[in-house]
């Protein structure tokens, strides 16, 4: 250890002997290193982004739609025909083991109307559920109940950026709003949600009980139906169990047959999230393979001075030899002398990295995500780059002939 | 007197590419314990590869090299590393300090490889320092001393690790006559404290100040007289500098 502590002590000072040199050569590892830690930074960051956008959905989600119709020979895209009721949600909810909670939604939209302001925007019914399984909270007054599902009350929820558009600051609870010109009453103000992976605004939305969308609100030829179905399982475990469940039961329910073709998709929500993670690892795998690139060349860097420095030092090298030194002292020398040039080179370049993500953050807004992992690789990868890259050279001094290192002029 | 240094039939041999160059063509001479000699011929005489193999940074072609008892040539390089960090002392020409150093570390430096904790390296470097009349220098860089100063410092650091021999290549030869009479005196000095010291000179002048001198003619010993004027003149007079 002792003789460790020796190579340090006579490294930093043949560092401190050419400061400015050792500054330059540092210079490609801080760049490298501040690369990788702000490139993987940025990754991470979207990345996180990403998928708390998805996870913004909701959790352990299936979403059910409707399938295609045909009519005239035309088949329309899926979600268009109505073959899914309330009365199969309510019996999802009680037959499938796994499944949690079923929230059944009719779609549309429309204006809304408060005082001399209006909003066109999304109107759904929903039962008590749908906030449960969203896991969306009410930031002020009521959620939707199942009596208001029963009896078809006006009454509503709205988002966030309905309420800023129809109330500005004052409070919305209790207030009559006019949804499609009829009276409803606000009992609840959602909290905000942001926007999803698509890009939409889920906070511009508005929330009626199921029943009154379906009967007085939108329309639907087939008053029973609904437009979709948001079912939570259980658990993450289950969430395959659950599909085949649902499948099971609606294709029971439906009769899907040889002489039937199914009529309703499920889909899985957990493998956009995966998906979309895969591909934001990617991302950050290729920013962090360029980065590595310029730590490469701030490898060779230091190849080379150090190369320069072997050839200066000959004589020193010489003359430790004829005192004593074995072949092993100088090797080490050199080669601390290369590991502390990149250390310190990479403990810079973590410095200025973290620093460039968070003005990246500041500026651009991009989130940021510097990651400890991140950190300790970065400081690893450039001691790594000192040893790789200080071999040659250390070997090349250590292999000196003393005799002619001593008359070297 | 015991025996330190055996050559027996040291030859070398250089090949320079097609050309084989025979340095040293079987050389033998023993030193003993205590003596003062230096080594003398012209350029080309093997002087300086004789120098190189009793400093044990190369080893002979054929013969043997006795030192201490122990051949030198069956040895790995590491235990030859090991040799030349206790039992020898190198005074170059050149005095080959490291720049940039203070005194007091060139003289620790052998220490520093012989693995010894720090104050026992300073107290050491300190005592020898003080041998050569250098105290109070020992915090000088090298390059704020004279040529002179800067050979001591080089003596000290010979002297340090208490070597069997102290090797001496041409150690005045970049000194003024003035520097060059202290200096020897300086060897004279540490010799009559009982250490061997070998020099390689081809100055009759700086030879005078040894007891032995063996001169190198071809890759021959072609004489090998101890310097009966030495033990009978005091130091100085007999050199007429």
């Amino acid at each position: 250890m002792s003789t460790f502590l020796q190579s340090l002590l006579i490294a930093v000072r043949a560092l401190r002997v050419n400061k400015m040199r050792a500054l330059l050569t540092m210079l490609g590892i801080i760049i490298g290193i501040a690369a990788v830690i702000a490139m993987v930074a940025i990754g991470a960051g979207a990345s996180k982004m990403i998928s708390d956008q998805i996870s913004s959905i909701g959790s352990n989600l299936l979403l059910v739609i409707p399938g295609s119709t045909t009519s005239g020979g035309m088949r329309s895209g899926g979600g268009s025909s109505q073959t899914l009721t309330y009365d199969d949600a309510k019996a999802i909810k009680a037959e499938c083991p796994s499944v949690a909670e079923v929230a059944p939604t009719v779609r549309g939209s429309g204006p809304v109307v408060y005082g001399n302001q209006n909003w066109s925007t999304v109107i759904n019914g929903v039962t008590p559920e749908m906030l449960v399984v969203r896991d969306w909270p009410v930031v002020s007054g009521r959620n939707i109940s199942q009596s208001d599902v029963d009896g078809a009350t006006k009454n509503c929820l709205i988002g966030q950026t309905v309420a800023d558009n129809l109330f500005g600051a004052t409070d919305p609870v209790g207030k009559i709003i006019r949804v499609k010109k009829i009276p409803f009453t606000v009992i609840g103000l959602l909290g905000r949600k942001g926007q999803s992976p698509q890009g939409q605004d889920q906070d511009d939305v508005i929330y009626v009980p199921l029943s009154t969308a379906q009967r007085k609100l939108l329309g639907s030829q087939h008053p029973n139906t609904v437009g979709a179905m948001m079912i939570q399982a259980k658990g993450e475990d289950v969430l395959t169990k659950a599909e085949e469940e649902v499948t099971a039961l609606l294709n029971q329910r439906h009769r899907i047959g040889p002489s039937r073709e199914v009529d309703y998709t499920v889909r899985n929500l957990s493998e956009l999230l995966a998906v979309s993670e895969q591909s934001s690892q990617v991302m950050s795998m290729l920013l962090g393979a360029v980065a590595s690139i310029s730590l490469v060349v701030g490898g060779i860097g230091i190849m080379n001075i150090m190369l320069v420095s072997v050839t200066e030092r000959t004589r020193e090298i010489g003359i430790r030899i004829a005192i004593g030194a074995k072949k092993r002292d100088i090797l080490l020398q050199f080669l601390t002398e290369a590991v502390l040039l990149t250390t310190c080179g990479g403990i810079i370049g973590i410095l200025l990295g973290v620093a460039g993500a968070r003005i990246v953050a500041a500026l651009i807004g991009w989130p940021t995500l510097v990651s400890l992992n991140t950190i300790v690789i970065a400081f690893a990868f450039s001691a790594g780059v000192g040893v790789f890259f200080g071999f040659y050279p250390a070997r090349k001094a250590a292999s000196l002939n003393p005799i002619e290192a001593l008359r070297y002029e | 007197m015991s025996e330190v240094v055996r050559l027996e039939n040291v030859a070398k041999v250089y090949t320079m590419g097609e050309e084989t160059v025979e340095a040293l063509r079987g050389v033998s001479f023993t030193v003993g314990s205590g003596e003062f000699v230096s080594i003398m011929g012209t350029s080309g005489s093997g002087k300086s590869t004789c120098m190189n193999i009793l400093g044990c940074l190369d080893v002979p072609s054929r013969g043997v090299y006795l030192l201490d008892g122990v051949n030198v040539g069956e040895l790995s390089a590491n235990e030859l590393a090991e040799i030349r960090n206790r039992k020898l002392g190198f005074v170059f020409q050149g005095f080959n300090l490291l720049a940039r150093t203070t005194a007091r570390e060139n003289v620790e430096l052998p220490l520093v490889y012989g693995q010894l904790p720090a104050s026992q390296r300073r107290d050491r470097a300190l005592a020898a320092l003080e041998r050569v009349g250098l105290s109070g220098r020992e915090n000088h860089y090298s390059n704020q001393l004279s040529g002179g100063q800067q050979q001591r410092v080089a003596i000290a650091r010979a002297l340090v690790n208490q070597p069997s021999i102290i090797l001496a290549d041409e150690p005045t030869g970049n000194l003024d006559s003035k520097t060059t009479v202290e200096i020897m005196t300086i060897f004279q000095q540490l010799n009559s404290q009982g250490i061997t010291i070998i020099m390689v000179t081809h100055e009759p002048d700086v030879a005078a100040f040894t007891g032995r001198q063996i001169i190198f003619r071809d890759g021959l010993v072609v004489s090998d007289t101890p310097n009966k004027a030495l033990s009978a003149t005091p130091v100085g007079e007999v050199t007429g500098l």
